[in-house]
Parts: structure tokens; sequence; C-alpha cells
């Protein structure tokens, strides 16, 4: 059982949908002890980094517990950056800490390319190319330059745990990986076959 | 870099697309599954399902229609049309839409933007202002178009986008339907004025049409009914010719 975590901040149909399509079997734990079953954690996300805030003591701990048990944990938008150890977007709220570095808001201004200018929006919305710094399990089999669907203001620093990045403005990390441990910025429920696939390498990883 | 999105929008009255469509190999051409399932396999970036009734017992059919289409693609799907309510939203939401699109709802009751943007992020939130140039002053319309607000579009969106809005769909009444061109005036105007992306509609005839919008109408989004369903032109064509003129497209 793949443990979807829902702590109220968002919609898990569009996940939950894509993961019964490539097969998996998912459940949303009511209460952390539910999660001893799990052999697989996602961290869906939307809204602000505090709302992680609602994962209080008890679910960190619970979380943290699965991981510690060499069970694989895939965080996904925000569920990326809470794998850090903070935003500037809620600097009071901690986030997990299993990766060095704190989330930033990304900044607009122009971008240049075929000798046009566009004007660079927050958010940063829409489809956008992945780069792969090496060669990692979550983007196996994923051309360079595939695109994935965005949707967010704040992002995560590129550090030695990038296995992909994306650049609107600033270069951020678009793909974590370090051990079992996954985190990906886009979303792969709305990413047409390039996202089944990066779900499909999560749950290889089980 | 940011692709500029291609989006398909499907009017469906009683689970039927009732914009003509002939696709060869469909099997039922006014199933909305099956063209979403279609413009999907073309490359198409987001699919919009706009309910063109809006009766109780349509609204059913619209929730077995969206969940059809979800259950088909696994890209941004956005339900609009008679979205009145929270509970309207929580509807379409549940049934399997991303986003949902707010017209007249959220002029006569722009809190509701904020609701539902704090109770599902702003991404899922899209405003949907149908404008008209009257005087030239670009007037927001309400009603399907019917009605004349005292309101101005540009500072509409810029109050939409405040209370919480994720994006803006910007219809011109001017163009729609006449496959004359986006207004790419109009869309400027809005899109410069807003942080957020502004989808433009109505007018779209031939593929140059997009590269106009993208370029003169600063546009972050296009979207089209007809000029897809009638497969004059597939949405890889497009692209392709978007690419050749050096806008960022998906491929």
């Amino acid at each position: 059982m793949i443990a979807l975590i829902d702590y109220g901040a968002g919609n898990l149909t569009s996940v939950r949908k894509a993961l019964s399509a490539i097969g998996a079997e998912v459940e949303v734990p009511r209460e952390p002890s539910e999660l001893d079953d799990a052999m697989a954690v996602i961290v869906p996300g939307v809204g602000n980094f505090q709302s992680t805030a609602a994962m209080n003591n008890r679910w960190r701990q619970g979380i943290l517990d699965v991981v510690g048990r060499g069970r694989p944990l895939l965080g996904i938008c925000l569920g990326l950056q809470w794998l850090f150890e903070g935003s500037t977007e809620a600097p009071a709220c901690q986030g997990l800490a299993l990766m060095t570095g704190q989330c930033d808001r990304l900044e607009g201004g122009v971008e240049v390319s075929a000798g046009r200018s566009w004007p660079l929006k927050i958010p940063h919305v829409g489809w956008n190319a992945l780069h792969f710094p090496r060669a990692s399990r979550l983007f196996e089999g994923l051309e360079e330059g595939s695109q994935v669907y965005f949707t967010h203001s704040y992002a995560a620093p590129v550090t030695t745990d990038a296995v992909a990045v994306t650049a609107h403005g600033r270069t951020f990390a678009s793909g974590v990986e370090r051990g079992h441990v996954f985190g990906v910025q886009f979303h792969p429920e709305k990413s047409g076959d390039a996202g089944l696939r990066v779900l499909r390498n999560f749950l290889n990883a089980v | 870099m940011l692709s500029k999105r291609i989006i398909a929008c499907l009017d469906v009255r009683n689970g039927e697309v009732v914009k003509g469509v002939h696709f060869e190999g469909l099997r039922n051409a006014g199933d909305p599954a099956e063209l979403a399932a279609r413009y999907n396999e073309e490359g198409i970036d987001e699919v919009v399902i706009l309910d063109v009734t809006a009766t109780l017992e349509n609204r059913r059919a619209l929730a077995e229609t969206v969940g059809a289409v979800a259950k088909r693609i696994f890209i941004p799907l956005t339900v609009g049309g008679g979205i009145r309510s929270e509970d309207d939203a929580a509807a379409a939401v549940e049934a399997g839409a991303d986003k949902v699109s707010l017209n007249t709802a959220a002029l006569t009751n722009p809190r509701l933007i904020a609701t539902l943007a704090a109770r599902y992020g702003s991404q899922a939130v899209i405003v949907a202002i149908d404008a008209k140039w009257v005087d030239g002053r670009a007037i927001v319309y309400v009603r399907s178009g019917q009605h004349g607000t005292e309101r101005e579009a540009v500072e509409w969106a810029r109050e939409a986008a405040d209370r919480g809005a994720g994006e803006i769909l910007l219809t011109s009444i001017d163009r729609d339907g006449t496959r004359q061109g986006f207004d790419c005036a109009l869309t400027a105007a809005v899109s410069n004025a807003v942080d957020i992306p502004v989808i433009a509609s109505g007018g779209a005839g031939t593929l140059d049409h997009f590269s106009e919008v993208f370029i003169d109408g600063c546009a972050d989004a296009a979207l089209a009914a007809s000029i897809f369903h009638f497969s004059e032109h597939s949405v890889r064509t497009l692209k392709e010719l978007l690419r050749g003129r050096g806008i960022p497209v998906r491929l």
C-alpha cells in the first residue's frame, strides 16, 4: 500500500487517479499509526508552505519513521519544498530537513529566447523543460528537455541532491533524490506521459 | 523556458460537445472524453470543459462528463460555466477538475475567489472575463456576454488577481466566433497589467492568429474550440509553426 498524505490543503483526486492508472494501490491514512503498513509515502501539496504546519508533530514523526525504515518518500510540488529545511514563504515553519537548504521565491523579469524577450511571470505556471545534471532513478527513461507542468511561486535551491533542474528566472531544483527520498516540483499527475513515467519510476523504487 | 500553452475548449451540453466536430477515426465525435483523448495525443497542453447549459439536471450530467474526461487525460483540466458557489466548485473538483473557471459569480460575489483560493489554492481558480470595446474602453460583460457592467477589463483583472485568482481567461466578445483573430490589443492590456498568466480566447481562425496573440498580445496561453474540432489544423501543426517562429512550445 502506498500512503497518500492528506493535510487538508488541496485536492488529492488527480494524484490518486494517476497512481491508480499505473496500477498502484493507494490509501489515504487517517492517523499516523496507519503509516506502519505503508510501503511508501507520497506527500502531494498545493498552497502555502505554512499549510504543511497542518502536519503536526505526530504526522511529521510518522513520515520520518517510514523514511527511517527505508521506505521511499515522494514529495510533490510543495511536498518537494517540505523536504528542505524551510522556506522564506513561512520562516517560522520548519521543513522535514531531509535535504539541506532553504526554499525561496522565484523572481520575475524578462527572458530572452530566439531573439525575442518574454516577460517572466510569477507564479510560474505551465509547461517547462527538465534538464538532468546526472542520472537518477526518478528520471530514468526521460529525454533531456522533457516538459512537465508546473504551478508555483517558491522553489528549492540547486544542491547535490538535484537530479533535475529547470530555469524560470533563476535555475531551481525541479527534481531531487537522495537515497530513497525523492521530490518533484512539477505535477507528475498533470504532466502527460512524462509525468506518468516519473510516477512509475518512483513505484519501481518501492 | 516556459512554453506558451495551447488550450482546447469543449463546449458541452448534456454530455455532448455542441460545436461541430468531425475528426476521422473517432467512434463518437461528439463524445468529450474521446475528443479530449485525441487532443491529448496531438499534444494539447490543457483542456477546458465549458458547460453551456446551467440546469440542475445538466450539472449532474456535467459531473459525469468531467469524470469521464479526467479518466482519460493526465494534463490540467478546467471546468467552467454555471459555477456560482463553493458547492458547485467542489462538485467540479471532486469529479476531477484541476481548476474551476468563475465568470458572472466572481463579479457578483468577488469573495468567492478568495474562498476557493483558500480551499484549493490560487492555481485552481481561474477568473473568466468577457470583454467588449465600448467607446474605446474594454468593458466587462456578464451572463454569457449579454449584459454590460460598469467595470473595465484591466481594472477587474487586477482586482481578481489581488483577490487570489491564479489565471485570467480573457474572451473578446467582439472577436468570438468571427475567426478574424484574437484581440491582441485587449489581451496585451490585461496581460501587462497583471502578474498572473492570461489565457486569450475568441477569434482564432488561422494558425497565424496564435503567433500574433503570443507576440503582439503578450498572451501566456491561447484557447480555441472550433479550429481544432474541425481538424482543419492539428495541434501539432500549430505548435511546429509556432516553434519555427521562435515561440516556445511543448512538442
